[in-house]
């Protein structure tokens, strides 16, 4: 194997095949030939040749997707016609929408006294544990919308895309950086092959090529290595940021026949396992189910394990109604980022456009993203199909022009807007979170509490003080050092004397976290990468009395270490990207990043169906 | 016989009582997709007859036997100057472009695809022969250079006899089973290792092709992604995935009474360096309860 690092010339080179890059593309590629088959775009990098696209991926297929998702499928809709949407596998149209309450089924869940008012009050109403809210809000609705698995939808768009024979998707293959020069982006660097875990050639050893191109579009989502590279090189805009994110697990079930969800349903919960957590489960066709939740950045508790967490929310009443007798067919999770247009990057520079999730399209009071994030692929597309036909080079200037105006007119951004600052109030607790969110949906956006928004890493709570009357400081202590000792995590101790009954297993819906990880399809890394996933600074670790790193670790990936450090196992890492903001220690020398670094790496790759 | 020199051979044979020397071999790899064996996979009788439950649905992989014969193929065409590698696959093929983006980037082939079912419940005699047809269809085959590489086994048609009527039908009488290695010695001729009983090989000496090689797990690691090759072989596989027609595997007469899987119970620990007789010691505790 040569150690000389290769390089190729393309005309356009894509970072992630997630719904935005989707949309990119199968906008572009209708574009690229015209219904005779003639180039129409031409390729300035390969003269006399079609325009010549590549996208890089890094998970082991185009079905990565870790998502159930609602949405009301406006912009794929004006992609798709009816056909196209009726041959997507396992998508439906939405047909009944539903909000519970969830109130406390264990005794264990951490309820303020206005959430304790409120539950006595709901009580009264309540059925099976849960008060069903009598309307939904209009900016919540998404009626005349559509249920689709993420997975089973990227595959089909990719085959579309890619059936065509002009534009390569490869999977398998992540991209360690942009190639920056003279403040413009050249294209990218793959990442190296038959490294060690430090990044240190090894056998095998094969240097990631240079892809130079003359537009390098980074859809590579809201914790990709390319996003934040851009992010620290070029500066986020004056007063936006990346503080307010989720860590969204979710899972395909099989429902037992006369189901109680039918399809079509859409159901949305809040109140429990914790009142921060919330919780959504979709009906999909041939009795298949999709759920999950959400645990923000901005709940308190240092021991948020977030698999435990679904558990008990599967187990609450109201779930066992649908969920009784189901089985679990695959599992996954994924970083949400909710700053919404405050998290939104410089768009485009010379060289370079962002599109999707880590391009802050996602609307935070209407919970929807994969519908922005193609809206924000086409828009780039119509754009770069101008600037192509008119022979207009991909500066920051013209890119301004022709997508991020377009952008700004669009619905996505004018919805942002109205959106902006719509979760402020969780800052302060979710009663005012919940009141801040009401009042900026049902207002149009006029009224919001607009706090400031704490890092992730200034938010979080000691174990003492989070479980102050509910575990002694003597018990917590104990619990640690048996924890630190045998190399295992503290959240499942924590949580049992906490209150929270243990999760019998049942091998089909409630499985072991290995199980689940396993369950979904190839997560394993590739071999011959380094570690994507890094702790910065040593000696922050070792002084860290959380390590909720190890606590909320999606796939069981980081485990206590000897001396203090965590160690991470790539080959068990599902790529959620929630270390990132889950460390609890500030960089030394940027306090917005935290002391976790997630870097390109190899696999990952949920199941199909998620 | 396990020895030093695994290449002592105990037995060969030439063809026609010379031996020849090899200008390049013609190497078609017969391999098709699997679904991702750590999925849920659930057999159901449909009206079609048997299948796997969301097949369509299902992340395939390459078949892991096939993947060993296709590496080894790569490897030994690199090594020997005017060697071609085909790939002949039985598959959806809109399941098979998608696994060639997985695997297009490690090796340079040339594909050959029938569109057809790929779950593993059809008859070994008729996927032989719609794999020997293909293979006789290659445009400019030399049967004289051929080397018919394929998996000992499958991970979803694991009869273990395919690779030998297909062998059969294309009048190749010389066959290796479970082959671990393959080297050519100077005088041309093809020195193999394959798996006999009892944890024994047997060692062969082939005088020249065509010669049919079902391999086990070969030697050689999964190779690394190389763009520039995904790009080569991109030209070549979208062509023949839209110019792939039916594989016409009708399997007549073959009837299913029943297809059923036994009660599973899952409960996964991840363990890295421990020693075998404590995760035999301790599947053996699981399995008391």
């Amino acid at each position: 194997m040569s150690d000389e690092r290769q390089t190729m010339q393309v005309d356009i080179v894509c970072v992630g095949f997630g719904p935005s890059t989707a949309g990119f593309l199968h906008t572009l590629n209708k574009s690229i030939n015209d219904e005779n088959g003639m180039p129409v775009l031409q390729s300035q990098a390969v003269p006399g040749m079609p325009l010549q696209v590549m996208c890089y991926e890094r998970a082991d297929d185009i079905s990565f997707g870790v998502s159930g998702i609602v949405t009301e499928a406006k912009a794929i809709k004006e992609s798709l016609s009816a056909e196209e949407l009726s041959q997507i596998p396992m998508a439906t149209s939405v047909k009944n929408e539903e909000i519970f309450y969830l109130l406390d089924s264990t005794g264990a869940s951490r309820r303020s006294g206005a959430v304790k008012f409120t539950d006595k009050l709901l009580n009264m109403m309540a059925k099976d544990g849960a008060y069903r809210l009598p309307v939904i809000p209009g900016f919540l609705n998404k009626h005349n919308g559509m249920i689709f698995s993420m997975g089973q939808f990227m595959q089909w768009v990719g085959a579309q895309i890619m059936g065509a024979g002009l534009i390569q998707v490869w999977p398998a293959m992540p991209v360690d950086s942009a190639l920056i020069e003279n403040q413009s982006v050249k294209g990218v660097r793959l990442a190296d092959q038959g490294v060690d875990k430090n990044g240190k050639p090894d056998a095998g050893y094969m240097p990631g090529m240079d892809v130079q191109a003359a537009l390098t579009v980074v859809g590579d989502g809201p914790v990709g290595p390319v996003g934040q590279q851009l992010n620290r090189h070029f500066g986020m805009p004056e007063g936006n940021h990346l503080r307010d994110w989720a860590v969204g697990m979710k899972a395909v079930v099989e429902l037992p026949e006369n189901s109680a969800l039918k399809e079509g349903t859409v159901i949305h919960t809040l109140g429990f396992p914790e009142p921060e957590i919330f919780g959504f489960m979709y009906g999909l066709p041939d009795n298949k189910a999709s759920l999950g939740i959400f645990v923000p950045s901005w709940f308190e508790n240092p021991a948020r394990n977030v698999y435990r967490y679904f558990q008990h929310w599967m187990q609450h009443p109201k779930m066992q109604v649908y969920l009784k007798d189901a089985t679990l067919t695959s599992w996954g999770a994924k970083s949400l980022q909710e700053d919404g247009l405050r998290g939104e990057p410089l768009l485009v520079g010379d060289g370079f456009a962002r599109i999707g999730e880590g391009s802050g399209c996602t609307n935070i009071l209407s919970n929807s993203g994969v519908d922005e994030a193609w809206k924000s692929g086409v828009l780039l597309a119509e754009g770069v199909i101008s600037l192509l036909k008119n022979n207009e080079p991909f500066t920051k200037e013209n890119l301004e022009r022709a997508y991020v105006g377009p952008r700004r007119k669009s619905w996505i951004h004018t919805d942002n807007i109205k959106a902006k600052g719509a979760r402020d109030g969780f800052q302060s607790g979710f009663v005012k979170g919940m009141i801040g969110m009401g009042t900026a949906g049902i207002s149009g956006g006029k009224f919001k509490y607009n706090e400031t928004v704490k890092r992730p890493h200034e938010g979080v709570n000691s174990y003492e003080e989070y479980f102050k009357g509910i575990i002694t400081p003597s018990d917590l202590e104990s619990i640690k050092k048996e924890a630190f000792s045998k190399g295992t995590n503290l959240y499942d101790a924590i949580m049992d004397k906490a209150g929270w009954p243990k999760i019998q297993h049942d091998n089909k819906l409630f499985v072991s976290h290995q199980d689940a990880l396993l369950l979904g399809g190839k997560v394993q890394a590739n071999a011959g990468y380094a570690d994507h996933v890094v702790f910065t600074d040593e000696a922050i670790c070792k002084a860290c009395g959380e390590k909720r790193c190890v606590d909320m670790c999606s796939g069981q990936a980081i485990i206590p270490g000897e001396n203090g450090v965590p160690e991470f196992d790539r080959e068990k890492c599902v790529h959620c990207g929630a270390c990132l903001w889950n460390c609890t220690r500030a960089n030394k020398e940027n306090p917005e990043e935290s002391n976790i670094q997630f870097k390109a790496g190899s696999g990952g790759l949920h199941s199909a169906e998620n | 016989m396990a020895g030093n020199n695994f290449f002592s051979y105990i037995s060969s044979f030439t063809k026609n009582g010379e031996l020849e020397m090899s200008n390049g071999y013609d190497i078609v790899v017969c391999g098709s997709l699997v679904p991702d064996p750590l999925q849920t996979l659930e057999p159901i009788m449909g009206p079609q007859g048997p299948g796997l439950k969301n097949e369509m649905m299902l992340p395939a992989v390459l078949d892991p036997w096939a993947g060993h014969a296709l590496y080894e193929a790569d490897h030994l065409a690199k090594k020997t100057e005017g060697s071609r590698v085909f790939l002949v696959s039985i598959g959806p093929k809109a399941k098979l472009q998608q696994l060639m983006m997985a695997i297009g980037q490690k090796a340079s082939f040339e594909l050959i695809v029938k569109d057809g079912p790929a779950s593993g419940f059809t008859d070994a005699a008729d996927t032989a022969r719609v794999l020997a047809e293909a293979i006789e269809s290659i445009p400019g085959l030399d049967k004289s250079k051929l080397l018919v590489f394929g998996g000992c086994a499958s991970a979803s048609r694991d009869a273990g006899v395919t690779m030998q009527m297909v062998g059969e039908k294309l009048g190749i009488t010389d066959h290796f089973l479970a082959v671990d290695a393959l080297e050519i010695s100077d005088s041309g001729s093809l020195k193999i290792k394959e798996r006999a009983e009892s944890g024994q090989y047997l060692l062969s000496e082939c005088s020249a092709p065509p010669a049919l090689i079902a391999w086990a797990t070969g030697n050689l690691p999964e190779p690394p992604n190389n763009p520039q090759i995904g790009m080569a072989n991109m030209r070549k596989i979208m062509p023949a995935l839209q110019q792939a027609g039916p594989a016409g595997i009708e399997s007549a007469g073959l009837s299913f009474a029943e297809v059923t899987i036994p009660q599973q119970k899952r409960d996964t620990k991840i363990e890295k360096d421990m020693p075998v007789d404590d995760i035999a010691r301790e599947i053996v505790e699981w399995i008391k309860g």
